[in-house]
Order: structure tokens, then sequence, then C-alpha cells
């Protein structure tokens, strides 16, 4: 029997590439099509990265979801890093912190089905977001 | 260290990315490329992403950034091979790589490298 949770870490750039492989395994393992595995995955990819970058590592914690009529993905996305200030702002297409192009997070919104971001200032920022087959 | 061949051929230069790019990875190709564009006077590059199976923002601004250092060094550089399922996604992302000149596959984009050649030495 598969594990339905687990969690990654998010320290390095290399951690990314670990989560992108992982998500993708588990978006076939949910039998999802190849386009929602690559949105997954993407968008996974983007908030992954901003953990690392921005954030100053975290971790990924994953959830195989099953709520008897659907199958989905729930994949949460935690730092402790620095916090955004201005979330509104943060979910403008093009706003960048100014290591970025501004498409990481509200791109990632546009892959998901489901998206949710909390953050605070010095305490750190929590995105989970989820994708149903 | 770890990095991405660049093959030459004859005038043009030909990049196959094959493995899952961490980012450094990815900026080391830059910085390889456009260095094997001033060093080899290539005319032109093709980059061949028909193994890459997901192009995040970090990927795509750096394919679109090298496609724009490549035209300021005087070389045409082509995209080939973006699977359909990364075109739909870069697309919903918010990168349609405007200003890259993209074709199906290597043949194709030769093709193209050619055609573009042809029409600077018209000018």
């Amino acid at each position: 029997m598969n594990a339905t949770q687990g969690e990654l870490p998010l320290q390095s750039q290399h951690d990314v590439v670990l989560a992108r492989q992982a998500v993708r395994r588990m978006t076939q393992q949910l039998a999802f099509s190849l386009v929602d595995q690559t949105k997954m995955v993407t968008a996974a990819s983007e908030l992954a990265r901003n953990a690392v970058i921005h954030g100053g590592g975290g971790a990924l914690a994953w959830e195989l979801l099953n709520n008897g009529a659907r199958h989905g993905l729930r994949l949460t996305f935690l730092d402790h890093g620095p916090g955004i200030a201005n979330l509104d702002l943060a979910l403008t297409d093009g706003w960048s912190s100014g290591t970025g192009l501004g498409m990481g997070l509200t791109g990632a919104r546009r892959l998901v089905n489901e998206f949710d971001i909390e953050s605070k200032v010095g305490v750190g920022t929590r995105v989970t977001v989820t994708r149903w087959k | 260290m770890e990095r991405i061949p660049i093959l030459r051929m004859g005038e043009y230069l030909l990049v196959t990315i094959q493995v899952d790019m961490h980012d450094q990875l990815a900026v080391q190709l830059q910085d390889d490329l456009t260095q094997a564009i001033a060093r080899s006077r290539a005319k032109g590059v093709l980059i061949d992403i028909s193994a890459l199976e997901v192009v995040d923002s970090f990927i795509g601004r750096m394919i679109a950034d090298t496609a724009g250092m490549a035209r300021i060094l005087d070389a045409h550089a082509v995209l080939v091979g973006m699977q359909p399922a990364v075109a739909i996604t870069l697309v919903e992302l918010g990168l349609s790589l405007p200003g890259v000149a993209t074709a199906l596959n290597v043949e194709r984009g030769m093709a193209l490298l050619r055609a573009s050649l042809q029409g600077d030495g018209a000018r």
C-alpha cells in the first residue's frame, strides 16, 4: 500500500528538482492526464523555488486526497522566511520582490484548482494548492 | 561540474537539454552558450527541449533571455521540440515567450535558421 501523505525538504535548488520529480510520480499514481500532471508539477516547481529562494528554505507536505467521488493532490509549501507584507500586491501579475519575473505565485495559482496563502511578516509563508483529477 | 553539452555543426550550435535542470545549471548554460556563440561566431543556435517535461517561469525566462542575447551577438536562436503539455502550461502560467522563434522539431528549426540567415545576407 502506498503512502497517502508525506513531507519533503526544500533547502536547496536540488530539492526543487527532487520535489518536481516526486510530484510527477504522485500525479501519475493518481492517473492525472499529461497536461494536468504538467500543470501541477510546474506549479510545485514555482512554489518550491519561492520557499527556497525567498523563504530561506522550508518543506513540502503532500497528501493524496480521495473524497469518495474524486481523487486529488494537495501540496503545502511552508517556509520560515521574512513573509510577505502585502499579499494582494504579491498576487498581482508582474509583481516581483526583485529577483524573479513576478510570475511564480500568480502563475502557480492559475495552474491549480484550489489556492490558499497565509503569510505573516517575520514568521513565514504557507501556500496550499490542490488539483483534482 | 555538471554541464549541458553544446555541439557545433558548421555555423550552427546545437544544445539538447536532456536533464531536469536545477536553476544554477540553467544559468550556467546561458553563460556557456553566449560564450560559445562569441567564440565560434555561430550564426544560429538550436535549443532542443523535446526531452523537457517541465518548463517553469525560471527556465522559460532563461530560454527567452538566451534567445535575446544570441540576437545581440548576431546569431539567430530557435527553440525546438516543446512538448504540447509544456506549451499549454507555459501559456497558462503567463509566459508565451514573445520574441522567441520556435519550430516543431530540429529539422524544421534548421530550415528556419537557414531561411533567416539568407534573409540577413539579402539585406
